[in-house]
């Protein structure tokens, strides 16, 4: 027996829309077998992950306030992406935007700064993720360098330099020797949409990044231009694109979507800057950019479904001891189905019995 | 032992995982695979090889545990990328994901248990030479099977019929196949033997370099062993040299910040990462009368039958 793929003629638009559902099916009936390994009722388990978080609403804007920070890296990450380069740094950049955003924040602490502080801090991480991207961009561009590894190896870096700062020059004096700066002021704070709960209004800078994202690729040169980078470099050269520019831009503006991701977390969410900000956004954000198609709208969706993997994540580690490692593994499988269902869009996958004849034939 | 016999074993320790990872590596790559997922490969091998090590109390097993999971990890890559035809860059960083998540599964009952490290070489006579007889003949077996791997790949790579047919692959999967040699099939064996090296790179670190698990211990090597396929120009030669330059920076950063020149520790320990990426600047830069990458590295192949 032997699987082979013949081309489809015309892409499926059906299986396009389809894919992501079947790999989720695929990803649940995969995990129900890792539950059950490990001793867990799968029923409840999955109970647990999927359906408790979205029954209260402390729950429901966590959910909202941990795929604020997916959604806008993977928004960049698609633009990458889809120009066939491969930042798989954001990570670090999330880290760099969140220093750069911090920095203003401890040095206005404690003074009577006004209200431009915050507006100045999201800038601030925007400009520098986008600078700390443009370094793999650059290497790429100039040098011929394999981006992949240098936007990953300026992960470990930018977790270094955070993690001296805040043990060091940084840290809060009244914080009982914790690695942590002092808790921001309310001007360095992103303000809440609902007193008292968590929804903040980095959810609403979301939303305006994916509606800027989906005109610019819908509606925009440029959004074609990426686009025909891309999937046809030969045509793109012939189209007189300048793909060397189209790899710096879509690294910045993924660099800078992914710092002001990374300030927004410190400045709302968390409320000082500490190692451990990120439970690997930058990483998992990959997987929302797949899961979404590398569309605005679809990373929207996909964004807060993987939100729900770790708030699920959380609680069935809380309630059935389950570690929080599954949800790390969760997302792996995902991905891979989610890449295996893609191959459907191109290809028709067919079994080929050879007869016994023709076997018997060739020997 | 003096100080600088002591470093340049500490620095044979470090750079051993980073070579046999990467000559795995190496050669799926001269297959015309990029499996992304060596990070992910070689700490599930950490993983299941310090598990095997401390059940069964043997170096040997845990070893081999190590070599099985990274071969069915990278299986499930082949299946993957040569099977259905999905992106190298994708499924690889997907294996690295799922790598960490398994590992931290799999490890979560031996974090905090020690085992007894593999034991050194002891030729009486020879290892009791000053200065050079514990570097030459002393080490933890690995290093020396480091060694013979890569001379292994070197002599299979140039050396045998089978070696160039692999290379072929990796150079243009298009005439290889109209040749009638089995592209996907020996791509499959190369990315298996990626695979294993990388499980047996992993398992190397609590096996030999630290007696214990930790999540996340592999701290980036397997990238580092990506890039030093780029750097060694895909020549088994140039690997080894890679290999130790890295163990040194590696090493030189604990001493100094042992000696404490008022650096702080997070600098020093952020070196072999800015070291990675100057490297990799520099060599690309060097390249500019064309690559010497595998022609056809990274590139998907389905046969038209």
């Amino acid at each position: 027996m032997q699987l082979v793929l013949e081309k489809r003629v015309e892409r499926s638009n059906t299986i396009a829309l389809v894919s992501p559902l079947i790999a989720i099916g695929l990803t649940i009936v995969t995990m129900s077998i890792l539950f059950a390994i490990l001793g867990k009722n799968p029923i409840s388990a999955l109970g647990v992950y999927f359906i408790d978080p979205l029954t209260d609403s402390y729950s429901l804007q966590e959910l909202v306030v941990k795929a604020t920070p997916l959604v806008m890296i993977a928004i960049g990450l698609s633009l990458c992406y889809l120009a066939n380069v491969w930042n798989i740094g954001a990570e670090g950049q999330f880290l760099v935007g969140a220093v750069a955003g911090s920095w203003l924040a401890v040095k206005t602490h404690g003074t009577e700064a006004g209200h431009w502080v915050l507006p100045a801090m999201l800038l601030l991480g925007a400009v520098a993720g986008a600078l700390y991207a443009l370094i793999p961009a650059i290497c790429k561009v100039r040098f011929g360098a394999s981006e992949i590894l240098t936007s990953l190896m300026l992960v470990y870096v930018a977790d270094l330099f955070l993690d001296y700062l805040v043990r060091g020059p940084w840290r809060d004096p009244a914080g009982f020797n914790f690695p942590t700066t002092a808790e921001f002021d309310p001007v360095a704070t992103v303000p809440l949409l609902i007193e008292g709960g968590r929804l903040h209004l980095g959810a609403i800078i979301a939303l305006l990044v994916v509606g800027a994202a989906a005109v610019l690729l819908g509606r925009t040169i440029k959004g074609f231009e990426i686009r025909v980078v891309g999937a046809a470099p030969r045509a793109a050269r012939f189209g007189g694109f300048n793909s060397n520019q189209l790899i710096l831009l879509t690294f910045a503006v993924s660099g800078a979507l992914a710092g002001l991701a990374g300030i927004i977390e410190v400045a709302g969410p968390v409320g000082h800057l500490q190692p451990g900000i990120s439970p690997g956004y930058g990483f998992t954000a990959i997987i929302v950019a797949f899961l979404g198609r590398l569309n605005p709208i679809g990373i929207l969706i996909a964004g807060l479904f993987l939100a729900l993997t770790f708030i699920g994540g959380e609680q069935a580690q809380i309630a059935m001891k389950i570690p929080l490692d599954v949800t790390k593994v969760f997302q792996g499988i995902l991905l891979f189905y989610v890449l295996a269902c893609d191959s459907l869009i191109l290809y028709r996958f067919r079994l080929i019995f050879p007869s016994r004849k023709v076997s018997s034939g060739a020997a | 032992m003096g100080l600088l016999e002591a470093i340049i074993l500490a620095v044979l320790a470090a750079s051993t995982p980073l070579l046999i990872a990467a000559t795995g590596e190496l050669v799926t790559e001269r297959a015309g695979v990029l499996n992304l997922g060596v990070e992910g490969m070689m700490i599930v091998g950490a993983a299941c090889g310090f598990g095997g090590a401390w059940l069964t109390g043997s170096t040997i097993i845990g070893a081999l545990c190590g070599i099985a999971a990274g071969t069915l990890l990278s299986l499930i890559f082949a299946m993957m990328t040569l099977g259905l035809a999905v992106n190298q860059v994708a499924t690889g960083l997907a294996l690295t994901i799922l790598g960490i998540g398994l590992s931290g599964l799999i490890g979560a009952g031996f974090v905090g248990e020690k085992i007894g490290t593999a034991p050194h070489l002891y030729i009486p006579g020879l290892t009791d030479i000053p200065l050079v007889g514990r570097i030459l003949f002393g080490e933890d077996a690995f290093v020396y099977l480091s060694l013979a791997l890569v001379i292994s790949v070197w002599l299979f790579l140039y050396r045998t019929r089978a070696g160039l047919v692999l290379r072929a692959c990796g150079d243009n999967h298009i005439s290889a196949h109209a040749l009638g040699y089995p592209v996907l099939r020996i791509r499959m064996f190369a990315v298996m033997f990626g695979g294993a090296c990388a499980g047996l790179a992993g398992a190397y670190l609590p096996l030999a370099y630290t007696p214990f698990f930790i999540p996340g211990m592999t701290a980036g090597r397997g990238w580092i062993a990506l890039a030093l396929v780029v750097f060694s120009s895909w020549r088994p030669g140039r690997l080894v040299i890679g290999a130790y330059l890295f163990g040194a920076v590696t090493i030189l950063q604990l001493h100094a910040q042992g000696a404490g020149f008022g650096i702080p520790s997070q600098f020093m320990s952020a070196l072999p990462y800015l070291a990675t990426v100057i490297v990799l600047v520099l060599i690309s830069r060097a390249r500019t009368g064309g690559s010497t990458a595998p022609a056809a590295l990274g590139t998907v192949f389905v046969p038209d039958r």
